[in-house]
């Protein structure tokens, strides 16, 4: 293994590196598995980023955006209320991503792949969302840019996320309900590919989590490696040793792919992913893909994957739209694989606890996505209290990987805290802005 | 059982002096007995190649047409162990060759050499793969060697020289020429890209370089027969199957064909 010394400079990589895992493959998983149609534009993507990671020029504008645009470095914050009364006195760190602007980690990869699409002469993007959180920093990085942008959302979520959609058509960017299939992410990229295919000529696809066909997972981890990157940098400056576990959430893995990285060479750090259970996954309304998904080929990507004994993607079942995906990113499969990270299933009532406990000992309202990880490392800590560790030396790091904005609709309901006349004011004003969204989209598709 | 191959069937198109007729169904629209009918209806009427499409839950490559016919299927509650009852069904009443369209996903769940054992038992010809290229494809190409199946990979209009002459070089049977950037439907007129990716195909050497989406119309299959090996019509099928029944499709097939 590396010293932190020496993979801190990214430099000396020694063959037992996990941290810069280049694809095409990862282990067994990832590759190519997509039309031929498509080809030519992912050989064309590789090419360009693979100039574009040693352009120093590119490396400047990257940091420059991360800096001055995004607000980076996002703090690391101590959550020492939520530590004593939730996690058994076991110091806990929140890596600030909901600080980024735009509310999430997904900023760090719509900058950095929308200068690729500018370099590659393109000039609209396409985006798959689910929360809404890639869609709305997709959009803003068009509009940034001044690229056209259109995104994908699976119907039942434009009704979820209602208020993203708004978001994302303020910032200039057209939105398209998708309605075949289930309606969510999968088929929002279903979607995405098939406009992909038809507009490759002058279209990047935005791809917006760390899955999918070569380069896209070692591309998107590329742009967010910076979290895990400034959190160990962070954790050292601020306890003087590396953390004894680092959390994250699972869906595609973007954000777990950027924390872990910064932390896969160095051994004593225990890695953990907490994949969305939904109702439990003793149930069939769960997302828990590592934990009871099969090896299969989707998306582009082969990696583990909901399916049937047939072969077909089962349908994903989340509170949280963001992790409500039937895949996962091939990176992840293979650390699964090695035992280098451990993926566990969090419920949607685990997550929800977690959401308020923050909420209440710490005044940060965490996306549903992010409370997965905080309950996660709610149970990862009293697991270590009643292993013996003591307390306040023992270190967990867990990505905040977005602010709840976006939830608290969601939540409100969960919680039972809308007066029922405000409630039926709610529900009329969801109505209209879903008639209003069905409305456009029956005409952009039209428009196709 | 002798199986009719893809390769023979063109051979013999050729030798007539016009280009082979490829017709595409899903399996199971709008239920199985009714999708072998339908089949069988094909090669009553002119056409040399069927090619059965595996409903599938995320079909990136066709447009709206058959992604309904394909989900009415699965809704339907079709099981892809019935591909091989369907293909034998075919087999069994026609002089076709039977080819399969299937994204990978559920060839791998089953498992490469299994599916293609079970195929070739059922009278198949060979796999048409939407989103399997060479490059991803050793298990395949070890499993069809040892079954001998026909490898039917895609080459597009955007698809370097280099990747149009590794899809060749792996194919067999013939090479689907896919005649535009986009997804699969019936359009009015064809695409112009469409000569020069058969073009491409025949200077790579492929003996067969067929051409498939958006071909509705008998002047499609003439227009495009004056340069391509065969002709490909999948959706025009599909709609004249879920508006007319197995008797519309037979007279789209001989309207087709030129026999009607």
């Amino acid at each position: 293994m590396s010293t932190p010394e020496n993979s801190a400079q990214g430099q000396s990589i020694d063959a037992q590196s996990l941290r810069h895992a280049s694809g095409p493959y990862f282990g067994a998983y990832g590759g190519r598995w997509m039309p031929e149609s498509l080809m030519a534009a992912m050989d064309e993507l590789n090419e360009t980023f693979e100039a574009a990671k040693k352009d120093p020029e590119f490396i400047a504008e990257v940091k420059d955006l991360n800096k001055n645009y995004s607000g980076r470095p996002s703090l690391l914050t101590e959550a020492k209320r939520f530590s004593e009364q939730y996690c058994g006195g076991v110091r806990i760190f929140l890596k600030r991503e909901d600080l980024n602007h735009t509310g999430s980690h997904k900023i760090n990869n719509v900058l950095g792949q929308a200068l690729l699409a500018k370099r590659m002469g393109k000039t609209r993007i396409i985006a798959e969302t689910g929360a809404g959180q890639h869609g709305v920093a997709s959009a803003t990085a068009a509009a940034l840019m001044g690229l056209e942008c259109v995104v994908y959302m699976g119907a039942e979520d434009t009704r979820r996320q209602a208020l993203n959609v708004a978001r994302m058509r303020l910032l200039g960017a057209t939105v398209i309900p998708v309605t075949v299939g289930s309606q969510t992410l999968k088929d929002a990229i279903n979607e995405a590919l098939r406009d992909w295919v038809a507009n490759v000529e002058n279209t990047h696809y935005l791809l917006g989590t760390a899955a999918g066909g070569a380069p896209f997972p070692a591309m998107v981890r590329y742009f967010h490696e910076v979290i895990g990157d400034e959190a160990r940098e962070q954790i050292l400056a601020q306890t003087g040793r590396l953390p004894d576990a680092v959390t994250a959430c699972i869906g595609g893995g973007s954000n777990a792919i950027g924390i872990f990285h910064g932390f896969l060479d160095d051994p004593s750090v225990e890695i953990y992913g907490f994949e969305a259970g939904g109702d439990g996954v003793d149930t069939d309304r769960h997302a828990a893909t590592i934990t009871l998904g099969r090896p299969g080929v989707l998306h582009g990507a082969k990696s583990y994957l909901m399916q049937d004994e047939d072969g077909q993607t089962v349908e994903s079942h989340s509170i949280s739209a963001g992790l409500d995906y039937p895949g996962v990113g091939p990176e992840h499969a293979y650390l699964s694989d090695i035992g280098r990270v451990s993926y566990e299933p969090v419920t949607d009532t685990e997550a929800m606890d977690a959401f308020k406990a923050l909420c209440r000992t710490e005044g940060i309202l965490p996306a549903i996505e992010s409370a997965h990880a905080l309950a996660g490392t709610i149970r990862l800590a009293q697991r270590k209290v009643a292993e013996g560790v003591v307390p306040e030396e023992t270190i967990i790091i867990a990505n905040l990987s977005g602010r709840g904005d976006k939830d608290v609709g969601t939540a409100a309901a969960w919680f039972n805290m809308i007066d029922e006349q405000d409630a039926e004011a709610e529900i009329n004003a969801a109505n209209s802005q879903n008639s209003g969204a069905q409305n456009s989209g029956s005409q952009n598709s039209e428009e196709k | 059982m002798t199986r009719v191959m893809s390769a023979a069937k063109i051979a013999a198109a050729r030798a007539e002096g016009r280009p082979a007729l490829i017709g595409y169904l899903p399996a199971g629209f709008p239920d199985v007995p009714t999708s072998i009918d339908a089949a069988v209806a094909l090669a009553e009427n002119g056409v040399d190649i069927i090619e059965i499409g595996i409903p599938y839950s995320d079909p990136v490559m066709d447009g709206q047409v058959i992604q309904e016919a394909t989900v009415h299927a699965l809704a339907n509650g079709f099981k892809v162990s019935q591909i091989f009852d369907i293909v034998r069904g075919i087999t069994e009443r026609t002089d076709v060759a039977v080819m399969v369209m299937t994204y990978w996903n559920p060839v791998l769940r089953l498992g490469v050499d299994e599916f293609s054992r079970r195929f070739a038992e059922a009278g198949g010809a060979g796999l048409i793969t939407p989103d399997l290229v060479p490059d991803e494809a050793t298990e395949w190409i070890e499993a069809s060697t040892k079954y001998d199946l026909e490898r039917v990979f895609l080459i597009a209009p955007s698809s370097t020289e280099a990747r149009v002459q590794r899809t060749v070089d792996a194919s067999s049977g013939f090479v689907y020429c896919v005649s535009l950037m986009g997804v699969t439907g019936a359009r009015s007129s064809v695409s112009s890209a469409a000569q020069a990716v058969v073009e491409a195909a025949h200077k790579a050497g492929a003996e067969n370089a067929c051409v498939g989406l958006g071909v509705s119309r008998r002047e499609h299959v003439e227009q495009i027969g004056a340069y391509a090996d065969g002709v490909i019509v999948g959706t025009a099928l599909v709609a004249a199957l879920r508006d007319g029944g197995v008797a519309a499709v037979g007279e789209l097939a001989a309207q087709l064909s030129g026999r009607a």
